[in-house]
C-alpha cells in the first residue's frame, strides 16, 4: 500500500499532505522535513526512486511542483509513478491546466478528488472518466454560487 | 488570486489564503493567523449560532491553518456539527477536517461514530463514500468496533452501488490492517472472492487489493481466487488496447489491475491445475513477448505501465522458481534494461536482478552480466543506482568471481558516498572471508579494507581476521609481513595499529629473522604510533609490548624502560596505569618459564558454527522469535590480547562460515530484503515444490515436551534434532542424514531468515550425515514456528521441503518450584479473563501418571507437589525468558480418568502466551 503523499514547491513549502496510516503530528512533520530535504538536494535526470528506512520513495517533479509517493516496500515503482501522474491529469482535468496557484485555493478540492482516486493506501478508481463523473456529482450537489455569495465574507 | 473555482467558493477564505501569501515575513503570517485565530474562536464562542455556511468556511480557514504548520486546539466541535448537516458541502468540509486533524484516540469518535451510523444508512451512495472515506482515513479501533460488522455487508449486497463497493471494499481492508481481530470471516468471504469476476473494473482494482490482504493472511481460505485471477489476467493481457476503454492507460490496458493480480498470484505456490498452470504460463510469456514489441506510444507513461506489468511478472517468476525457461527469459529482458537509457530501468533491473540471482536456475546467467553491473558502479551519475549496483555485486558473487567483485568494490571504496559505506565494508569482508581459498588473500582484503576505510570497518571486521589468523598457522607468517609493511604507512588507522599489535605480539617472530624486521625494529615501528592513539588502543599495545619481551628477550629493557615511565605507569587512565604496573613487575620478577607460560600464544578460538541471523518477523500478532548469533551476546572485549575468557583449546580450523553476517543484523544484506516482514513470506515460503510435503505436523507436536529425536523422514532423508535451551537462548543441532546410496546435489537449508548463510555442505554422500547448529534466542512471545526449507538435488530431481522447527515458547520455560499458598495467591493476582486460557478435551494418549508427569516436566514447568488440594490434578509452574520480558505461567491440568478427559486452565502474566501454550499442550495429551 502507499503509505502518504507530499506535495511541495521548489522552496519547500508543503502544499498537500495525505497519509494513509495514522502517524502522530510530530512524526509527520520529521518525515516531512526529511523528505523536502531529500529530494530536493537530487540532481536533475537521477531515478525517481530512494530507499528511506524501510519504505520506497517515488517523486517526480511537475513545474514547481514536487510529489512524492511512499510506497511499502513489495509495491511496483513504476506504477506508483504513474499513480502521481495519473492525480496530475485528474487535476489538470477538473482545475484546466492545473498550477500550484490552483492547488494552494483550493485545498479542499485536492484532497476530494485525490479521495475519490485512492483510499486507504489503495488505488479505489483508475478510470479519469469515473473520477471526474463523481467529482462533478458532487459539485452538482452544491449549492449554488449565489446563495452562498449573498452571505457575508466574515 | 486564481481565475478557476468551481463549485462553491468560500470568499472569506479565499482572502484570508491571499493574505498569508502576501505576508512579507515569518512573523508577519503568525500575527495574521493569531489574528484569525482569534476571530474564529469568537465567532465559535459567540452567542448568537452560526450558520452552516459560515462554520464550513471557519472550519476551512482552520484546516488552512492547520496544513501551515500550526497547531489547531479547537474547532473539533463545529467540524463534528457539520457531518450532520444535510448540505453536502458542509458534510463534506466536515469530514475533511477530522480526516486530517482527529487522531484516532480523540474522545470525539463516539459522536463522529453516530454522524458515520447516520450516512452509511442513508443509502445515499455520496454520502455512504463519504462516510466509508472517514472510516478509513481515522481508522481507530473504536470504529472498527462499531462498523466491522456493517461494512461487509455493505460489500456484498446485491444493490449497492458500484462506487459504494469500491470504497466498501477498502475501508474494509483498512480495518483488517488496524484490527484484524474485528473483522470475522464468514459468509461473505466467499463473495469477496468473486468479486474479481465483476464487470465493473473498478470494483475488480479496488477489490482485489482487499483479497490479496485477505490471501496473505488466510490462504486457504481464499485459494480459490488463484484461477479467477488467473483467467481475469488472461482476459486482460490477451485484450487489444481499446477493449477496456477508460481502463486502459496509455494504451496499456489495465496495469493496476494487472499487477494487482499478478501480485494476489505471488501469495500462493504454482497452481495444482494443469489447465490453470498452463493458461498461466501462457500470459508470463505473453507478457514477456510484449517487451520485446515496438512500443505503441513514445510517451513516458506507456513504456512505464508496461514495464510496470513486465517486473511483477517476473517478480512471479522469481517466486514461483520453478521454470528455469521463463527464469532465464526474465534475467535476459532484464540484461537489456541493464544499458537502457531511463535511469529508473537501470535501477530496477539491477534491483530485480538481486532477487534472480539466488535462483539457482538464473544465478549463472546473472553472472554474465558483471562486466555491465561493474560498469555501473564506476559510471553511474546516481548514488541510489550504484548501491542497487553495489547489491547485485554481492548477490551474484560465488567463488568464481569472488577475487573480481571484491577488487570492484574496494576500489569503489575510495570514493564511495559516506551514507553507504559501513554497509559496503561489511559485504566486502563477509565475500572475502566466505569465498577466501587462499588466506593470504583474506588478509590482504581486510587489511586494505581498513586501509580505505578504516573509520568505516567496524570492530567485529577485524576481530575476525584477528581469529582467522590465530586458527591458520599457513597465513601467519604472511599477516605478520603484511602488518609490518602496511603500519610504515606513515598515516595509518587505528584499526590497523590494533591488528597490526595484535599480530606482531603473537606472530611477530615468525619475521624477526629479516635483519630489516627485526624484533626491536618492530616494537619501534608499534610504539611510534602509541601516543596518536586512543587508551583501549594502547591498552591492546601494552599488552603487545608484554608479548614482545616473551617473544625477544632482547627487547625487555627497551620496553621496561618505556613502561616505567611517567606516562605510563603515572598514566591517569587507570586500566593504562594498572597495565604498566602489572606488566613491569610481570617482568621484572617472573622467571623465564613462568613468562612463557603466562604470556603463551594465544590458543586457537573455538570454531564457530555456521550462523544464522536476521530476526524472524512478526508475523502475527506479537510474537516474534529471532535466531541470531550467539557471540553476538558475548562478544568479547575492548582488547583481545590482554586475556580474557578463551574457549576450549581444541586445535580447528573456522569454517568459512558467514560469521560476520551475524554481526551486524540490522545492516542490510544484499538480495535478502530483510526488512519487510510480509516480504519475508513471500521471498522465503519457497513454492518450486517438486515433493510437497505432507503436514509434518504430527512429528512436530511431539517434540513440544521433547528436546531431541527424529523429525522428519521419508525414503530419501531423515532429520534428527538435539537441542538444548537455557534462559532465552537456544542451540539446535540438525542433522541429515542421507538414506539412499546415492549423492545428494546442491543441499541448503535456508532456516526462514537469511538466503544467504549457506551453512552445510553441498554434497551429502550416499548413507552419510552432516550436521548444522542453529542458535537461536527468543527475543519476545510468538506462536508461530520458525520454517526450515530444504533443496536438494536426488538424481536430476529437484526435493524441496518446508518443515517447521520445533521451537515452541515453552522451550524457554524456566521451572519454579513455590509453596502451595504462594501459588493460590498468584494464580489469584492473575485473575483478569485475557490472562486465563482454558481447554477440555478428550485423551488422546495414555493417561497414566507417570507418562504425564513426563510430560509435564518435559514442557520445562516445575511440576509442584502437594499444591493442588485434590491429588489427581498435576500443578506446574514456571518463568518464560524471553529477551525483553519475563512471563510468570501457572498451570493446572485435571484428569477425569472415567470420561477419559482432560481440563488444562493456564494461567500467565501475558495473555497471549497463556492462549498459545494451552493450544500447544491440549495436543499433548
Amino acid at each position: 500500500m502507499m503509505r502518504f503523499l507530499l506535495l511541495f514547491s521548489r522552496q519547500g513549502k508543503l502544499r498537500l499532505q495525505k497519509w494513509f496510516t495514522p502517524i502522530s503530528e510530530r512524526e509527520k512533520k520529521k518525515i516531512i522535513r526529511d523528505m523536502t530535504s531529500m529530494v530536493l538536494a537530487r540532481q536533475p535526470r537521477s531515478c525517481n526512486f530512494l530507499h528511506w528506512k524501510d519504505l520506497k520513495i517515488i517523486y517526480k517533479r511537475y513545474a514547481s511542483l514536487y510529489f512524492c509517493l511512499a510506497i511499502e516496500n513489495q509495491e511496483n515503482e513504476l506504477l506508483a509513478l504513474e499513480v502521481i501522474h495519473r492525480y496530475v491529469e485528474l487535476l489538470d482535468k477538473y482545475f484546466g491546466n492545473v498550477c500550484e496557484l490552483d492547488i494552494i485555493f483550493n485545498f479542499e478540492k485536492a484532497y476530494f478528488i485525490l479521495d475519490e482516486f485512492l483510499m486507504g493506501g489503495e488505488i479505489q478508481e483508475t478510470s479519469k472518466q469515473m473520477v471526474n463523473r463523481s467529482i462533478e456529482a458532487s459539485d452538482m450537489l452544491q449549492e449554488t454560487m449565489e446563495e452562498y455569495m449573498s452571505k457575508p465574507a466574515f | 488570486m486564481p481565475a478557476v473555482s468551481k463549485g462553491d467558493g468560500m470568499r472569506g477564505l479565499a482572502v484570508f489564503i491571499s493574505d498569508i501569501r502576501n505576508c512579507k515575513s515569518k512573523e508577519a503570517e503568525i500575527k495574521r493567523i493569531n489574528k484569525e485565530l482569534a476571530n474564529i474562536r469568537s465567532k465559535f464562542k459567540g452567542d448568537k449560532a452560526l450558520d452552516g455556511y459560515s462554520k464550513k468556511k471557519y472550519v476551512c480557514k482552520l484546516l488552512f491553518i492547520f496544513l501551515l504548520g500550526h497547531d489547531i486546539d479547537f474547532g473539533h466541535m463545529e467540524a463534528v456539527n457539520l457531518l450532520s448537516s444535510n448540505k453536502y458541502t458542509e458534510k463534506q468540509i466536515g469530514y475533511l477536517f477530522i480526516s486530517v486533524l482527529v487522531n484516532s484516540n480523540s474522545e470525539l469518535i463516539r459522536l463522529i461514530n453516530n454522524a458515520i451510523k447516520n450516512d452509511l444508512s442513508s443509502r445515499n451512495p455520496t454520502f455512504m463514500c463519504l462516510a466509508l472515506h472517514c472510516i478509513a482515513n481515522v481508522g481507530s479501533r473504536e470504529m472498527a468496533e462499531a462498523f466491522a460488522s456493517e461494512i461487509p455487508r455493505i460489500l456484498v449486497a446485491g444493490d449497492t452501488m458500484d462506487s459504494v463497493k469500491q470504497s466498501a471494499a477498502l475501508c474494509l481492508l483498512r480495518l483488517y490492517k488496524t484490527s484484524p481481530d474485528l473483522v470475522l470471516m464468514g459468509e461473505w468471504t466467499s463473495r469477496v472472492v468473486h468479486l474479481l469476476n465483476d464487470q465493473h473494473m473498478g470494483v475488480v482494482t479496488a477489490a482485489i487489493s482487499l483479497i490479496t490482504c485477505l490471501s496473505q493472511k488466510n490462504p486457504d481460505e481464499f485459494k480459490t481466487c488463484v484461477s479467477l485471477a488467473v483467467s481475469r489476467l488472461s482476459r486482460i493481457v490477451s485484450s487489444a488496447s481499446t477493449d477496456l476503454q477508460d481502463y486502459t492507460y496509455y494504451f496499456v490496458p489495465a496495469p493496476w489491475l494487472s499487477c494487482k493480480l499478478l501480485r494476489l498470484l505471488q501469495c500462493y505456490p504454482p497452481p495444482e491445475d494443469g489447465a490453470v498452470k498452463g493458461r498461466l504460463v501462457e500470459c508470463l510469456e505473453t507478457i514477456l513477448n510484449k517487451a520485446q514489441e515496438p512500443p505503441k506510444s513514445k510517451k513516458v507513461q506507456h513504456s512505464n505501465a508496461k514495464n510496470a506489468i513486465l517486473f511483477e511478472a517476473i517478480s512471479l517468476i522469481i517466486h514461483y522458481d520453478s521454470e528455469p525457461n521463463l527464469l532465464v527469459r526474465a534475467c535476459n529482458q532484464l540484461g537489456q534494461f541493464l544499458q537502457h537509457r531511463e535511469t529508473n530501468l537501470r535501477y530496477l533491473a539491477l534491483e530485480s536482478m538481486c532477487t534472480l540471482a539466488s535462483s539457482e536456475f538464473s544465478h549463472e546467467a546473472v553472472k554474465t552480466h558483471i562486466e555491465t553491473v561493474i560498469n555501473a558502479l564506476k559510471t553511474e551519475r546516481d548514488v541510489s543506482v550504484r548501491q542497487r549496483a553495489a547489491d547485485l555485486l554481492y548477490a551474484m558473487c560465488d567463488r568464481s568471481n569472488a577475487k573480481q567483485i571484491v577488487a570492484e568494490m574496494l576500489s569503489y571504496l575510495e570514493t564511495a558516498d559516506y551514507s553507504i559505506r559501513e554497509e559496503m565494508v561489511l559485504k566486502v569482508a563477509i565475500l572475502a572471508e566466505k569465498y577466501a581459498v587462499d588466506y593470504s588473500w583474506y588478509v590482504d582484503t581486510i587489511l586494505n579494507l581498513i586501509r580505505i576505510a578504516g573509520d568505516y570497518v567496524s570492530e567485529e571486521v577485524w576481530y575476525r581476521v584477528i581469529q582467522i589468523v590465530i586458527n591458520r598457522d599457513d597465513v601467519q607468517g604472511y599477516a605478520a609481513k603484511t602488518v609490518f609493511e602496511a603500519l610504515q604507512a606513515p598515516a595509518c588507522h587505528e584499526n590497523m595499529v590494533k591488528v597490526g599489535g595484535y599480530i606482531l605480539g603473537e606472530f611477530g617472530n615468525l619475521i624477526a629473522g629479516d635483519p630489516r624486521s627485526s624484533p626491536l625494529v618492530q616494537f619501534n615501528l608499534l610504539h611510534s604510533k602509541f601516543h596518536l592513539c586512543s587508551v583501549p588502543t594502547r591498552a591492546l599495545l601494552l599488552s603487545a609490548y608484554i608479548k614482545f619481551i616473551n617473544l625477544f628477550p632482547e627487547t625487555k629493557a627497551t620496553i621496561q624502560e618505556v613502561l616505567r615511565c611517567d606516562s605510563q605507569i603515572r598514566n591517569s587512565d587507570v586500566e593504562l596505569q594498572q597495565r604498566a604496573v602489572e606488566y613491569l613487575k610481570l617482568s621484572s620478577i617472573a622467571s623465564t618459564d613462568v613468562l612463557a607460560t603466562v604470556l603463551e600464544e594465544m590458543p586457537p578460538f573455538p570454531e564457530r558454527e555456521s550462523s544464522i541471523l536476521a530476526k524472524l518477523k512478526k508475523k502475527k500478532g506479537p510474537g516474534a522469535v529471532s535466531v541470531t548469533e550467539l557471540e553476538d551476546s558475548k562478544r568479547e572485549g575492548g582488547e583481545l590480547n590482554g586475556g580474557g575468557d578463551r574457549g576450549p583449546d581444541t586445535a580447528s580450523t573456522p569454517s568459512p562460515s558467514a560469521d560476520l553476517l551475524g554481526i551486524r543484523s540490522a545492516a542490510p544484506v544484499g538480495a535478502a530484503p530483510a526488512s519487510a516482514g510480509s516480504l519475508l513470506v513471500d521471498v522465503f515460503s519457497e513454492a518450486g515444490t517438486t515433493t510437497t510435503l505432507p503436514s509434518s505436523s504430527l512429528f512436530w507436536l511431539l517434540f513440544v515436551c521433547k528436546n531431541n529425536g527424529v523429525l522428519f523422514e521419508n525414503q530419501l532423508l531423515q532429520i534428527g534434532i538435539k537441542s538444548e535451551y537455557r534462559q532465552n537462548l537456544g542451540r539446535m543441532y540438525l542433522f541429515y542424514g542421507n538414506k539412499t546410496s546415492v549423492q545428494f546435489a546442491s543441499f541448503t537449508t535456508t532456516p526462514q531468515l537469511n538466503v544467504q548463510t549457506k551453512p552445510v555442505e553441498p554434497l551429502v554422500e550416499g548413507g552419510a550425515q552432516i550436521q548444522q547448529v542453529l542458535n537461536i534466542e527468543c527475543l519476545t512471545d510468538f506462536s508461530d514456528a520458525p520454517l526450515l526449507n530444504i533443496k536438494f538435488r536426488y538424481g536430476g530431481a529437484l526435493q524441496n521441503l518446508t518443515l517447521k522447527l520445533p521451537v515452541t515458547i515453552n522451550k524457554f520455560f524456566q521451572p519454579t518450584e513455590m509453596t502451595s499458598s504462594d501459588f493460590f495467591q498468584r494464580w489469584k493476582q492473575l485473575s483478569q479473563p485475557q490472562q486465563e486460557a482454558q481447554k477440555i478435551f478428550k485423551a488422546n494418549h495414555s493417561m497414566d501418571t507417570e507418562v504425564l508427569k513426563a510430560k509435564l516436566l518435559g514442557l520445562g514447568t516445575a511440576l509442584l507437589d502437594n499444591v493442588d488440594p485434590n491429588p489427581e490434578n498435576y500443578v506446574c509452574a514456571g518463568v518464560i525468558q524471553t529477551k525483553g520480558q519475563q512471563v510468570g505461567c501457572l498451570l493446572r491440568l485435571e484428569p477425569n480418568a472415567q470420561a477419559q478427559m482432560y481440563r488444562l486452565t493456564l494461567r500467565c502474566s501475558k495473555d497471549s502466551v497463556s492462549r498459545r501454550l494451552c493450544e500447544l499442550l491440549a495436543e499433548q495429551f
